[in-house]
């Protein structure tokens, strides 16, 4: 007797929507057994991560500001990842976003005036944009994965980092510590939510993937990324360049993860440290997944994922779970999300001794 | 013949359900050995699955299956060869890099060693008068090459049953002469053949005794030497079959697209490149190309619609326009539309509703598109426009086109090009896979919109289509286009030639004058 995969005639639909959610309560299970296993308060574990804080309203300006860049860099991805274009960089690409604002609030220190936020906000797009034109060119021209070179160049960005950060952008003030100086007022993002750390990046996280939601649902943009992401074949012979489409899906998600760190390097951190990269480029392609990469499940898919990371700092302070134990359950979020994808398109059907079909 | 002897196979009360389908119901018929035996339908007639549970690939839900007179149950393919049964599938299962031998022992259930399958091997073929050299690659040979291959394979088992599944798709005319001998010959030694087709001129030629099969059921076992092609016919469909109404003496008009040496590069090593194609339609005219699969059929129609580009803009010209270096987009506007051969993520898009595949083709020339959105209460009038004219069996614009079965797609495709009264039709295969009144439909829209006044152009395989579609004929053979022919002066067996690549100069071709087309309607 062997097991096989079938394609299920039609999906259904609940079970599409349903997927996350049940991604998401079997991680729970799974990570609770896992932990309590190994020594640890694994139920409680859980509930620090997943249930603390969604309770503590202390907690809830830290869900906002930590769905934002997972929101922004999240629709990017989901855009590319509908064409089939794999940019894993988006690391990178927040990276050097940052870099650029940063390099424009530096320049500007001794400047005053609104027009400098909305500078730094160009800069971070370029930013971003620019760190994509690599794999992009090399996609385009010869062929090379994008999945390889867009991750490898997140390494070549956390060294350009490290690199301005304890050499030429060093604050001379700073008692020798590898930081730039604070930016000043008129470089910080203003806080939209009175006494709370909640800064503009917030509703602009909102605002964009709305936006990317009806571009995608009504444009003819959204159409040719997903004819060229549904059938490559289809997309050439109804006049799409295949070329174009991944030079627009690079851009457009390298340029939102340069937005999403301008916003971080700008609101939450409000100068570079090398502690800026947070992994936020990664997450998000977690979060695109789970949000269906649609960008209006991807709203709900970035809080979801921003109570596991601020659970998994409460986790790590309360019961003193290790860091690596919030990646744990992300990742596992992610193998039981894409597991029970497969389960809704397809279903197991035991099969005779021999495989069918061999004519030969 | 004689009734004491038990038949080699019989089927009692086949039942086969699939769910929202009864594949077969119902379905009881004997071969006797030696018989060459016909299963004839449309597409989705159910000869598919019948035979698929004689080879043990599937089981019936109710029924009997008896072997020689004895009731049988066939769990799997391998308990179908050890019994006898041997099949040919259309579509071949060979590893392209690897050498006709070892192809072969890959297949077998036993284990021989190469010296002895090689004696067999060239024993079978002796027997049968199949040419195969053992040690060539499979990468290299033709088509019908690699169906000899298959054929060797099955017969190595000495079977008493051999089961061939619309074997002459992929066949030159005189191949499939060959291809006839050896059956004969087979069923002479006493094998039986399950012949399934759709081809009824074959089946009259080949066949002692045809079952045909509608919707799941049985509905005639005849003689087809006693039938005609037109009443098999209209058997399978069930109804009565309509002409292609052509008007008579039909005039064409200027020459509308014309082709001088284009030649594109192939995209990849196993690709076929054009080879200085040069042709001329006029306004008015059907223009065929025959030739057997992959001799650059694909190649040239992505050539014609722009999706690979040639080097000179003057090798395509549209009413005098130099289009060969513009986009499939920009050809679309000048009149050009295209309907490739594979209907499936090619001509469409089987996850996009029927609206979202008429935006695909049609946003251009209809309007679709405004502002940068796109215009949906546009695309679903079109899209009703099109399921109405074109009679499409689908709830509605919204209806997913991989919910549609290859018939009605391709009905709703042909009409997605042909309502936006394209100067220039180019269409692969226009009725692959399409069951006899939607080819019936697809063919009077073309020669409905070639009576408008524009220029058609036809790549098929199916050289009676061609012959009864078309007015002008080329022959593509490896990536280079005949001379053309007129039909009705060309004689099949030129065409033969054309397609197996005999060459002929314009020197060389002699057109028999009324040298009988031999197409039975």
């Amino acid at each position: 007797m062997q097991w096989k995969l079938e394609k299920r005639p039609e999906p259904s639909r609940t079970m599409v929507y349903a997927a996350p959610v049940l991604a998401v309560l079997l991680t729970a299970i799974v990570g609770a057994a896992i932990f309590t296993a190994i020594g640890y308060n694994g139920v409680g574990a859980v509930r620090e991560i997943f249930v603390t804080p969604i309770l503590n309203p202390l907690k809830w300006q830290d869900l906002g500001i930590k769905a934002a860049p997972l929101v922004l860099i999240a629709v990017g991805l989901a855009i590319g990842y509908r064409a089939n274009v794999w940019n894993i960089g988006a690391e990178g690409q927040y990276i050097l976003g940052g870099l650029a604002a940063t390099a424009v609030a530096l320049s500007t220190r001794d400047l005053a005036g609104p027009w400098i936020l909305p500078l730094m906000a160009i800069a971070g797009v370029a930013g971003g944009m620019a760190w994509a034109v690599v794999p992009a060119a090399l996609k385009t021209r010869l062929k090379v994965s994008e999945i390889l070179t867009s991750l490898m160049l997140t390494y070549v960005a956390i060294q350009l980092l490290n690199y301005l950060v304890l050499g030429p952008w060093r604050d001379p003030m700073g008692f020798g510590f590898p930081q730039t100086p604070l930016f000043t007022a008129d470089q910080v993002l203003p806080i939209v939510v009175p006494r709370t750390i909640v800064h503009l990046g917030v509703p602009i996280a909102l605002v964009v993937a709305l936006i990317a939601w009806f571009v995608m649902a009504r444009s003819l943009f959204g159409f040719q990324i997903r004819v060229v992401g549904a059938a490559p074949q289809a997309a050439r012979y109804g006049g799409f360049s295949a070329n174009k489409t991944i030079w627009l899906a690079l851009m457009v998600s390298g340029g939102l993860a340069g937005l999403a760190g301008m916003l971080e390097v700008a609101g939450t951190f409000q100068r570079m440290v090398p502690g800026f990269p947070t992994n936020y480029g990664f997450t998000a392609i977690i979060v695109a997944f789970l949000g269906r990469l649609n960008p209006l499940g991807i709203i709900f898919a970035g809080f979801a994922m921003s109570v596991a990371v601020v659970g998994g700092e409460v986790a790590q302070t309360t019961i003193g779970l290790p860091n690596a134990a919030v990646g744990i359950f992300q990742s596992m979020m992610l193998f039981f999300l894409l597991a029970s994808d497969v389960l809704v398109r397809y279903r197991f059907r035991r099969v005779g001794a021999q495989p069918a079909g061999s004519a030969a | 013949m004689k009734a004491d002897i038990a038949p080699r196979l019989q089927l009692r009360g086949i039942t086969k359900r699939f769910p929202g389908v009864l594949a077969n119901d119902d379905v009881s018929f004997a071969v006797r050995p030696g018989e060459i035996h016909a299963l004839l339908g449309e597409n989705g007639a159910g000869k598919s699955t019948l035979v698929k549970m004689i080879y043990g690939i599937m089981q019936p839900d109710a029924g009997e299956i008896s072997w020689n007179g004895h009731p049988v149950t066939i769990p799997n393919p391998k308990a179908a060869r050890k019994l006898g049964i041997g099949m040919v599938f259309q579509h071949f299962s060979l590893f392209e890099a690897m050498s006709v031998l070892e192809n072969i022992a890959l297949g077998m259930d036993e284990r021989l060693g190469p010296r002895e399958l090689s004696r067999r091997i060239a024993e079978v073929m002796e027997t049968y008068g199949l040419k195969l050299d053992p040690q060539r690659i499979v990468s290299t040979l033709s088509v019908g090459e690699r169906q000899r291959i298959e054929i060797v394979r099955a017969l190595l088992l000495e079977p008493q049953l051999l089961i061939m599944d619309e074997p002459t798709s992929v066949l030159t005319p005189q191949e499939v002469e060959g291809l006839f001998a050896t059956l004969r010959q087979l069923a002479k030694r006493g094998c039986s053949i399950l012949y399934i087709s759709h081809k009824l001129h074959e089946i009259k030629a080949l066949c002692d005794t045809a079952t045909i099969l509608r919707g799941g059921r049985l509905v005639d076992t005849c003689d087809p030497k006693a039938e005609t092609s037109r009443s098999m016919a209209e058997k399978m469909i069930g109804g009565s079959l309509k002409d292609i109404r052509k008007g008579e003496g039909r005039s064409f008009g200027a020459p509308r697209f014309v082709l001088r040496d284009l030649s594109t590069r192939s995209e990849d090593e196993f690709g076929v490149a054009i080879d200085r194609a040069s042709l001329t339609v006029r306004a008015g005219e059907i223009f065929g190309i025959a030739g057997v699969a992959g001799n650059g059929q694909n190649a040239l129609l992505d050539a014609l619609s722009g999706e690979v580009l040639g080097e000179r803009a003057d090798a395509i010209t549209l009413d005098g326009t130099a289009i060969g270096r513009l986009s499939p987009s920009e050809r679309r506007r000048k009149g050009l539309c295209a309907v490739p051969e594979e209907r499936n993520g090619h001509a469409a898009v089987g996850d996009f509703t029927l609206a979202d595949n008429a935006v695909l083709t049609a946003r251009d020339r209809l309007g679709m598109v405004g502002a940068g959105l796109v215009d949906r209460r546009k695309a679903r009038s079109y899209t009703d426009k099109v399921i109405g004219a074109f009679s499409v069996k689908a709830l509605g614009a919204h209806s997913l086109a991989g919910s549609l079965s290859g018939g009605n797609l391709q009905k709703f495709i042909m009409g997605r090009e042909i309502l936006q009264r394209p100067s220039v039709l180019v269409v692969s295969q226009p009725t692959w896979g399409v069951d006899a009144g939607a080819a019936a439909a697809i063919h009077q829209a073309i020669v409905d919109l070639a009576a408008e006044g524009s220029a058609v152009v036809v790549i098929s395989q199916d050289l009676d289509e061609l012959l009864s579609l078309c007015d002008t004929l080329a022959v593509i053979n490896e990536g280079r286009l005949s001379s053309p022919l007129k039909v009705g002066e060309a004689s099949i067996e030129e065409i033969g030639l054309l397609m197996g690549g005999v060459h002929g100069t314009e020197a060389e071709v002699h057109i028999n004058p009324g040298g009988g087309v031999a197409v039975e309607a």
